[in-house]
């Protein structure tokens, strides 16, 4: 998404800007030590309205720009036009106010979908159907004189009741809402969350911090089975830079920073940290840090347990975090490794000192035509022996190559067209590659301009060998593209009969085709043993390589006209695909993490020994389950 | 789905079956030339990477699980690895098939000669071969036919090529390398060698496995071989071999395809080419060494007239729903997939239970023919004055069909009962098609074999023995139909003759419902007998029940709250039951004290002794696969064991307490007599 969100600024101006951020490095440092300063004094501030709220991207009334019941922003969706041609609305990505018009055929022919049968969401949250909030009054009593903001409005705890999974939106769509959080609380700095927590603890009260709100493992969802009054801990007003140290190349940051906000105010001093999930519009910082995010550039960055290098976390027992930046340590095993990946089920992360870089210099995307699946994974497999992966490789199955295609905006002039008729020709006819089984891998150079040049050349070098043709910039870009509208593109579908959902997994080399072909083929037999009338979207890419294996991305989809109960037939496959991945030798989650929607295989995941660590860990950090979402074990 | 229908034998009247359709009638109405040389252009396995035999050898050659086990054995014999490696090629070589059109084209043309001389008609059930076709496009397909004659494998390839299907790879036994021309010509039709027992070679194990594996996972052909190991020479289905099913099994659990098509097939003859050389094998002559002279030589057979076949393919069935929750797929995570490792114990439960269930739907949809039935009963009406009966009237023996008929249809059998005449009428055709019929007949008409009385007692033994062998593998292919209730009704006699003995202590260990005498017994006779008939391991209770189920339905037994009660029409069908297995019972009671390769001509002599002063009943005893079958019960129940080494390694040694209680179970379920079990 950065690459969109400043898709405007050219390369040029990115490189001025970067000199100049350079230049202006001694006058910025002290706004940054400004930022600190504020910070220290929070809680007065935090008394006050928000002042820098106003150029957040995210503020405390979310439903002020989000949409309450789908993904992403109110003004940006999909819809068919009035001639029936698909349109992505609002201004904000390069898709935007654009004609899709393949999309509408791919969608009737992919899914049997039609534009006749629609399946409208609940336009507005009836209140009625939303349980008072059960108060614990002593809590509230001493919150309130903390001055901390919080708010019991219904729309404010509907909305951080759920993640991205599939069965929230389902039913929050339908206007089924259950059980919710009692009350929002927004601390403004770490602080105000070491605060939270012991009124909390003093008072029996169950947290359950939120950062993004972008889970996919219903890690949000409030157990039903929470008795307690339950307090959402929402991070995103602590969401400051507080310091940039560019000896070292780190930045301190609050949690509560979402990934493009982080970006854009580093790239405003001329770094960046590189890590960028598919989420980072929405996600923040804590969020990463508690699910053991990944990101997309991690060849060159690294995931989120590279970049960390200090946490600071609040739990029930008190703060957490060491007392050095040394890069590495020995000294038993890594207090890290218990804060990434604990999902909130320990303490809140308030805040966190992460490598940065300068940033890149120059960026290309680039895309690699295979004749088939096979000769793609083999060709990534071996761009991942010699260490030579882009900042960013990834191989999409022939359907998903297709379905990037149907996502293709209308071309402006008659060239263009001309010329994508052109290329269809030459790879189909000319180098005789099945439609049906060609894929096709984009790629994301970064860094030096002469260096990307040369590792281009090395890249397409190992691709040739493999029978992989270069097929342009345009594609790769497309494809990265396509990740950060995917999940608009379900709501469109949820609009038409049709749902759907992606899941991962790492897996190693050797496993990778079998994993591909049987946890799709699965899908398949499923989809059809469950009574589901059409025939289902199952397909796959390869999104990241390692040294001993890689991740693999599913998506799934359906048109559930004529079954009654979709969403269960939904977890039904679903549950039958994970399965399907654990017997192939695929890991229970690459970076989407547990929750509760996959904590029923975390034992035979980790082995009876380490749910038992895991559970002395938590018995001791939070003997009261303060932190009590359930996730994870 | 398609697991149902190996698993489900709630109510076998209910089972849906396909129709017939004779192929050989095309064959007399048009050119077999013509037939032969035809387009042929079968469906093929949706994603199938083409290669060539010889390319296959290369993918073999290279894959990385053999390449570890030659640099293993490299390793361990001082070997190089370039020579491990060519001893590799040249079994590879010995072992691979050479696929190749015209000489599948030329031995269509002439099986369509062969066939019709031979067979009135070979009937098949198209619906299986459309269901077939549809698997081969969408899975590898292992095809597991029936194996009772050499005609078997060359029946399969034919039909598949007459239906224009992928011809199938087929494992065959080194023994048929050994016939000049036609090793090779087989080899060409498909058909490729194995060494009979290669124990601990783990080079040719590895060539071998792998050459299949890649032929499947490739999709290059569907691989055919037979369950059982080897012909049967008495028409019941044998106990399975595991070997080909573990390594056909090995792609799926491992995850290397999506899942694996069985296919059953069943091929019922109305009678058998080898008929009369498998009764003298069972009574000792040995099997005639494979030569292409020999085949020749039994170029006679193409004179007589040996009725018809029925084909019957079997519903397909998915290894992977087969697997479901049996067994753990993620064992093989934590090693490299091409390091041969022995799988977990729950992989090797699954594949035997499999085989089993397999084997049993091979059963299922044999046709019987009505002769089978008339043999069941002629069997237990023999005259000659020492079996129980006293022989048959035609009108009795009509009558008795006709019940007999009823009764197996209830049970579920898949009879092939010439129109709705009665049966008089709509059975004498069948009964005039085999050459048995009139030795049989002769059995009927009390003047067992020419009566000249010139012979010796022992040589007139063995003549009738020929006829009652031959006859009784004509009962043996309906056996399993029978089986489940018949061991039930010998449960029931043994309870209740214990039961005037002593009464039951109150609280037996296992125990099955309000009937635990009964189902002890039963259980102890499904035990003795699970070498002899395909009982699935583990699955007594089930079976029981089906039994109990069968004759419940039947009318013969009402299961009441404290017992089971006989009723009076069930008294004739309790009767027929029990009596089918009697030879069996009485041929099991004998046991040795003699090293293993004695054993044989050792009982044999033995049961000759006690047929001749009347002790034994039934002829049936002097066969050897139902001595060796005995011998590896009593093995099993430890009743004997093999000693190892010392001075006469091999040799066989009693265990008295084991033997007398067996003894007594096994006696005491014999209502005849009380026969005297040997010791030497």
């Amino acid at each position: 998404m950065a690459s969109d969100s400043n898709g405007g600024s050219s390369d040029s101006q990115r490189i001025a800007q970067h000199r100049l951020s350079v230049i202006a490095g001694h006058l910025q440092r002290p706004a940054e030590g400004y930022t600190a300063l504020l910070a220290a004094e929070c809680k007065a501030q935090g008394s006050k309205p928000d002042v820098s709220s106003d150029e957040r991207t995210v503020p405390r009334r979310r439903q002020e720009i989000m949409k309450w019941n789908g993904w992403g922003y109110s003004d940006s969706r999909f819809l068919f036009n009035k001639k029936g041609q698909a349109e992505f609305t609002g201004k904000r990505y390069r898709l935007s106010g654009m004609i899709i018009p393949g999309l509408r055929d791919w969608m009737e022919s992919t899914f049997g979908a039609n534009l006749q049968h629609k399946t409208p969401a609940v336009p507005v949250l009836n209140s009625s159907v939303v349980q008072p909030p059960t108060l614990n009054e002593a809590f509230v009593g001493e919150l309130k004189s903390t001055g901390i903001p919080f708010s019991h409005d219904v729309e404010d705890r509907v909305f951080r009741a759920h993640g991205h999974c599939l069965h929230e939106i389902f039913a929050l769509r339908e206007g089924k809402i259950g059980r919710i959080p009692d009350m929002v609380v927004w601390p403004n700095c770490h602080n105000d969350v070491v605060k939270i927590v012991e009124l909390a603890c003093k008072h029996n009260v169950c947290l359950i911090p939120y950062g993004g709100g972008t889970s996919v493992s219903s890690a949000l969802e409030c157990p039903p089975e929470e008795t307690r009054s339950i307090v959402s801990l929402d991070t995103s007003q602590m969401n400051r830079i507080l310091w940039i140290d560019e000896k070292n190349l780190t930045a301190h940051v609050e949690a509560g920073i979402v990934g493009q906000d982080l970006e854009r105010l580093l790239n405003e001093s001329g770094y960046c940290t590189g890590h960028e999930p598919d989420s980072m519009e929405f996600s923040s910082l804590g969020g990463w840090v508690a699910t053991r995010a990944s990101g997309m550039k991690k060849n060159i960055y690294g995931n989120i347990e590279d970049l960390v290098i200090h946490v600071k976390m609040v739990t029930p027992r008190g703060v957490i975090e060491k007392s050095c930046q040394g890069p590495r340590m020995s000294t038993g095993p890594d207090i890290h490794h218990f804060i990434l990946g604990s999902e909130g089920t320990l303490g809140v992360v308030t805040e966190v000192t992460m490598k940065i870089r300068p940033m890149p210099e120059y960026q290309k995307y680039g895309s690699v035509v295979f004749p088939s699946f096979e000769q793609g994974v083999a060709c990534l497999r071996e761009v991942a022996r010699q260490r030579c992966a882009p900042a960013s490789i990834r191989l999409m199955d022939n359907e998903q190559f297709k379905f990037g295609h149907a996502l293709k905006p209308q071309v402006s002039s008659i060239f263009t067209s001309f010329l994508d008729g052109l290329k269809k020709f030459y790879i189909t006819k000319f180098k005789g590659f099945d439609q049906d089984r060609l894929c096709v891998a984009t790629l994301l150079f970064e860094g030096n301009r002469e260096r990307v040049l040369q590792h281009e050349k090395q890249v397409y070098d190992i691709a040739a060998k493999f029978g992989g043709l270069a097929a342009g910039e345009d594609n790769g870009q497309r494809g990265y593209m396509l990740t950060f509208v995917i999940a608009y593109l379900r709501d469109l579908g949820m609009d038409y009969y049709v749902i759907g959902e992606s899941f991962e997994t790492s897996v190693p080399w050797d496993r990778v085709l079998d994993i591909c072909r049987n946890v799709k083929a699965r899908i398949v037999r499923e989809c059809k043993d469950k009574g589901v009338q059409f025939p289902p979207l199952s397909t796959c890419r390869v999104t990241q390589t390692y040294d001993a294996g890689a991740c693999v991305y599913f998506y799934f989809a359906f048109n559930y006209r004529g079954l009654a109960d979709p969403v269960h037939v939904y977890e039904q496959v679903e549950h039958a695909a994970r399965e399907e991945i654990l017997a192939n030798g695929g890991s229970l989650s690459h970076h989407h993490g547990v929750g509760k929607l996959r904590k029923e295989w975390m034992r035979e995941t980790v082995s009876n020994v380490g749910v038992g660590m895991l559970k002395s860990v938590k018995d001791y950090v939070d003997p009261d389950n303060i932190f009590g979402n359930r996730n994870l074990l | 789905m398609a697991s149902k229908a190996v698993y489900s034998h709630r109510d076998p009247m209910l089972k849906k079956r396909d129709d017939f359709e004779d192929i050989l009638e095309d064959r007399r109405n048009s050119s077999d030339l013509r037939y032969a040389l035809r387009c042929y252009a079968p469906v093929l396995y949706k994603e199938l990477t083409p290669c060539t035999a010889g390319g296959l050898k290369g993918l073999v050659l290279q894959s990385d699980q053999l390449r570890y086990v030659i640099g293993q054995v490299s390793k361990e014999t001082g070997v190089t690895v370039e020579d491990v490696q060519a001893e590799a090629s040249a079994i590879l070589d010995e072992m691979a098939h050479r696929l190749q059109l015209s000489t599948v084209r030329f031995f269509a043309f002439m099986l369509c000669k062969v066939f019709k001389a031979l067979f009135r008609s070979i009937c098949v059930n198209e619906e299986g071969i459309q269901r077939l076709q549809q698997a081969i496009h969408e899975h590898p397909v292992v095809l597991l036919p029936s194996h009772r004659s050499y005609m078997d494998f060359l029946l399969m390839s034919y039909l598949l090529y007459t239906y224009d299907l992928a011809l199938p790879v087929i494992a065959a036994g080194m023994d048929f390398m050994g016939m000049k021309v036609v090793g090779e010509m087989l080899r060409m039709s498909g058909a490729f060698f194995i060494r009979r027992s290669f124990g601990g070679d783990k080079l040719y194990w590895a060539v071998f496995s792998e050459y299949v594996k890649t032929m499947l996972k490739n999709g290059f052909a569907p691989v055919e071989f037979f369950l059982e190991g080897t012909r049967s020479r008495t028409a019941k289905s044998l106990t399975p071999k595991l070997g080909l099913l573990n390594i056909v099994m090995d792609p799926f659990l491992k995850g290397e395809v999506f899942d694996v098509c069985l296919v059953p097939v069943s091929i019922s003859y109305e009678r058998i080419l080898e008929e009369a050389l498998y009764a003298r094998e069972l009574l000792g002559v040995p099997k005639p060494k494979e030569s292409t002279s020999g085949l020749f030589k039994a170029r006679k057979v193409l004179s007589e007239d040996y009725g018809s076949i029925h084909v019957y393919f079997g519903q397909p069935v998915s290894v992977r729903s087969l697997a479901e929750g049996r067994v753990n797929r993620g064992q093989f995570n934590l090693t490299p997939r091409h390091i041969p490792r022995r799988p977990g114990e729950d992989v090797g439960v699954f594949v035997n239970a499999a085989a089993y269930r397999l084997v049993r739907a091979q059963e299922e949809n044999m046709v019987l023919k009505p002769w089978v039935l008339l043999a069941s009963l002629l069997l237990q009406n023999q005259p000659a004055g020492r079996g129980p009966g006293q022989g048959l009237t035609l009108e009795e023996l009509t009558q008795q069909a006709a019940w007999l008929r009823d009764l197996a249809r209830q049970f579920g059998a898949f009879l092939h009962w010439p129109g709705t005449a009665p049966p008089g009428s709509g059975t004498m055709p069948g009964l005039c098609a085999t050459e048995t019929t009139h030795k049989g007949t002769s059995v009927k008409n009390n003047s067992p074999c020419p009566e000249g009385g010139a012979g010796a007692p022992e040589e007139e033994l063995l003549r009738r023995a020929v006829v009652v062998l031959s006859c009784a593998s004509y009962r043996n292919q309906g056996l399993h139909v029978f089986l489940r209730p018949a061991l039930l009704a010998s449960a029931l006699r043994t309870a209740s003759s214990s039961r005037k003995r002593q009464r039951p202590p109150p609280s037996s260990p296992r125990c099955h419902g309000d009937h635990p005498d009964v189902f002890n017994s039963f259980t102890f006779l499904r035990n003795v007998f699970s070498n002899e008939f395909i009982l699935c391991p583990g699955a007594a209770v089930q079976d029981f029940e089906e039994a109990c189920y069968l004759l419940g339905k039947n009318g013969a037994l009402q299961a009441g709250q404290q017992d089971i009660l006989v009723t009076e029409r069930g008294r004739r069908t309790l009767a027929f039951l029990a009596k089918l297995l009697d030879p069996f019972l009485q041929g099991y009671q004998a046991t040795e004290g003699l090293t293993e390769k004695q054993f044989v001509p050792a009982v044999r002599a033995f049961v000759i002794k006690q047929l001749l002063t009347g002790r034994l009943g039934y002829v049936e005893a002097l066969s050897s696969d139902l001595q060796k079958n005995a011998l590896a019960a009593l093995l099993r129940l430890d009743a004997v064991q093999k000693l190892k080494g010392g001075e006469a390694p091999g040799t066989l040694k009693v265990n008295a307490v084991v033997v007398n209680s067996l003894e007594d179970t096994l006696g005491g379920s014999l209502p005849t007599q009380k026969a005297a079990v040997a010791r030497l």
